[in-house]
């Protein structure tokens, strides 16, 4: 087994290979800007540092989100051109459940919440029963909102990092990694457990407005 | 035929899907998914409905051109994208499956100008471009004159639009007479059966000190909504189909008049015209008309070609390839400003890449975006 994880729904631009044993090679780059020019060099270092080529992969493994779309969907499209052209399949898994599995690794048993940033002053979260159960579908809300429901757990991830006020044992990790993603991923494979589609988790409508009525020209 | 180079181009910087595979310059496939339906309500463009769009077509709309062709993708010579210009999203989505696509194949990437692709794609109509080329863009998102020396690396802006793009006038044109989106179709329609000497519009930019080679579309668009919001107040009815002949012949008029002084100032004989509003039918036969009497060989590719497509991005691709230019690196980043003198983006040759510069002047012949950040 070889699988290629790839996640660009939060700020990091996270890649891993992972062989099914242990993570051979692994790309950690915080850039909420830049993830179309830093994917693909990444994918291109951690085969370079694991002497592989892609065509030994075995499986795509890819972060669906909730997260900036713009970013997101340059993993995606990334991961399922890969798995078009190799013949592999890809496995979508949700973002949250890569850092909710990551928190565990760090120690943390739960219940727990993980949060991310979504920007325009809300996070994306979920709760977490342990590190491999979620409880419920992920959410986008404004921190002030939730602030009863996430009380009296710790929490990982950036976006709990961003509001102490209302996610008040926040802890680390604070980004999201491929490794953990991928080591999840390996374990879901083992007990034959679904994955999501590559397709992403928009949790918001796109902001279009349907105009309103035709604008006059002419002076009144 | 065989030895020329057979490459794929995508296209994702407004609302259509496009993938096109050629040869040298025949065209294999042209596959095309649009979203154009989706924007209709909206009255424009919206640059979230298309990135979303263009994530869900991309891969089928590739393996629909390749079967179209009827080529192996294993026997591609080179992978074109569309790096800019365009909305920032929507490019993201083309160039980060490009570069998937170059690299799990292992094939040389190249990132290509929209501009220098919509008039490289007459190659798959009419042969090998002469050189130099001058060649008038229009579309919803650009209105320039362009010098094409040599469209794989020396492309000569001479002119565009200061305000709107003229199909964008087009656009808002039909929404005052509430003809619906896209304006473009509908109003080429109307004009038909309309006298477009009916009413005297105005020519922008065309007085005797105006930039010789600059479009405007504002001033004209206002004073066609006055001209008939006049005619509503006074509970007199619209004569449409005139108001879309005489609007359309003054945007036509414009651009096919600064067209025929652009060639003869440069000592250019042959004219292209590419872009969605080259589809229009008045323009078409106008330039016909000027160049004839001017001695200018007039260059229009067929409507489908001259709407966005990846058969463009492809045809200025394989020339990239034939004429040994560099591959783009990795880290090519999607430009929604690239300047027009930019055919192409070439890599640095170094493996991991370069801080890319955004000093570069920003001109006002781009999409215009209707939101700048993605903020979800
Ligand atoms: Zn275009």
């Amino acid at each position: 087994m070889l699988l290629l994880a790839v996640d660009t729904a939060t700020p990091a631009v996270t890649v891993a290979l992972h062989d099914g044993e242990s993570v051979l090679a692994e790309s950690n780059q915080v850039d909420a800007r830049r993830h179309g020019e830093l994917l693909l060099p990444s994918v291109d270092k951690v085969l370079a540092e694991a002497g592989l080529k892609l065509d030994a992969l075995t499986g795509i493994v890819v972060g669906v989100g909730p997260g900036p779309y713009t970013g997101l969907r340059v993993g995606l499209v990334t991961a399922s051109t890969f798995a078009t052209v190799l013949g592999i399949p890809v496995h979508g898994l949700c973002t949250l459940d890569g850092l909710a599995y990551a928190a565990g690794a760090a120690g943390i048993e739960g219940p727990f919440t993980v949060a991310t940033d979504a920007r325009r002053k809300e996070v994306y979260w979920a709760r977490y029963e342990d590190p491999r159960t979620r409880v419920g579908e992920p959410a986008v809300d404004r921190p002030a909102d939730i602030a009863e429901r996430v009380a009296g757990v710790p929490a990982v991830g950036q976006g709990a990092l961003l509001y102490p006020e209302v996610f008040t044992d926040a802890r680390a990790p604070e980004h999201q990694s491929a490794a953990a993603l991928a080591s999840l991923a390996v374990e879901r494979l083992a007990a034959g457990q679904e994955f999501l589609p590559p397709t992403p988790l928009y949790l918001r409508r796109p902001d279009a407005q349907v105009p309103k009525n035709y604008k006059v020209v002419t002076p009144q | 035929m065989a030895d020329e180079p057979l490459v794929l181009g995508i296209e994702t910087s407004c609302d259509e899907t496009g993938v096109g595979v050629v040869r040298g310059t025949t065209l294999l496939a042209d596959a095309i998914a649009s979203s154009v339906d989706e924007h209709a309500r909206f009255g424009g463009v919206v640059p979230e409905v298309a990135s979303r769009a263009h994530l869900e077509a991309m891969v089928p709309t590739i393996e629909r051109a390749l079967k179209e062709a009827g080529v192996s993708a294993r026997d591609l010579d080179g992978i074109a994208v569309t790096a800019g210009p365009g909305l920032a999203g929507a490019l993201l989505v083309g160039v980060s499956a490009a570069k998937a696509y170059a690299y799990a194949l292992g094939k040389p990437l190249y990132g290509v100008n929209h501009l220098a692709s919509h008039i490289c794609v007459d190659q798959l109509e009419h042969g090998p471009l002469p050189e130099p080329t001058m060649a008038l863009l229009v579309s919803g998102g650009h209105s320039s004159l362009l010098l094409a020396p040599d469209i794989t690396s020396d492309v000569r802006p001479l002119g565009a639009t200061i305000d709107d793009a003229a199909g964008e006038a087009f656009d808002k044109i039909a929404r005052v007479l509430q003809l619906g989106f896209p304006g473009g179709p509908v109003i080429d329609r109307l004009a038909r059966e309309g006298d477009p000497k009916a009413i005297n519009f105005p020519r922008g930019l065309t007085g005797p000190r105006d930039a010789a080679y600059d479009f405007s579309f504002s001033g004209l668009k206002t004073a066609v909504a006055r001209w008939i919001e006049a005619k509503r107040n006074a509970g007199e009815e619209v004569p449409v189909r005139d108001v879309a002949a005489s609007f359309q012949e003054a945007v036509v008029d414009v651009l096919t008049r600064k067209a025929i002084r652009a060639c003869k100032d440069e000592g250019v004989d042959h004219l292209m015209i590419g872009g969605g509003v080259a589809a229009n039918s008045r323009l078409r036969s106008l330039a016909q008309e000027r160049c004839d009497d001017a001695g200018i060989i007039l260059r229009v590719p067929r409507p489908k070609l001259c709407t966005d497509n990846g058969a463009m991005v492809a045809a200025l691709g394989a020339e990239m390839v034939k004429r040994n230019r560099p591959a783009s690196d990795w880290d090519l980043s999607a430009d929604s400003s690239l300047p027009v003198t930019d055919p192409h983006v070439p890599g640095t040759g170094e493996a991991h890449g370069h801080a890319h510069s955004h000093a570069h002047g920003h001109d006002h012949d781009h999409v215009h975006e209707l939101s700048k950040d993605n903020l979800y």
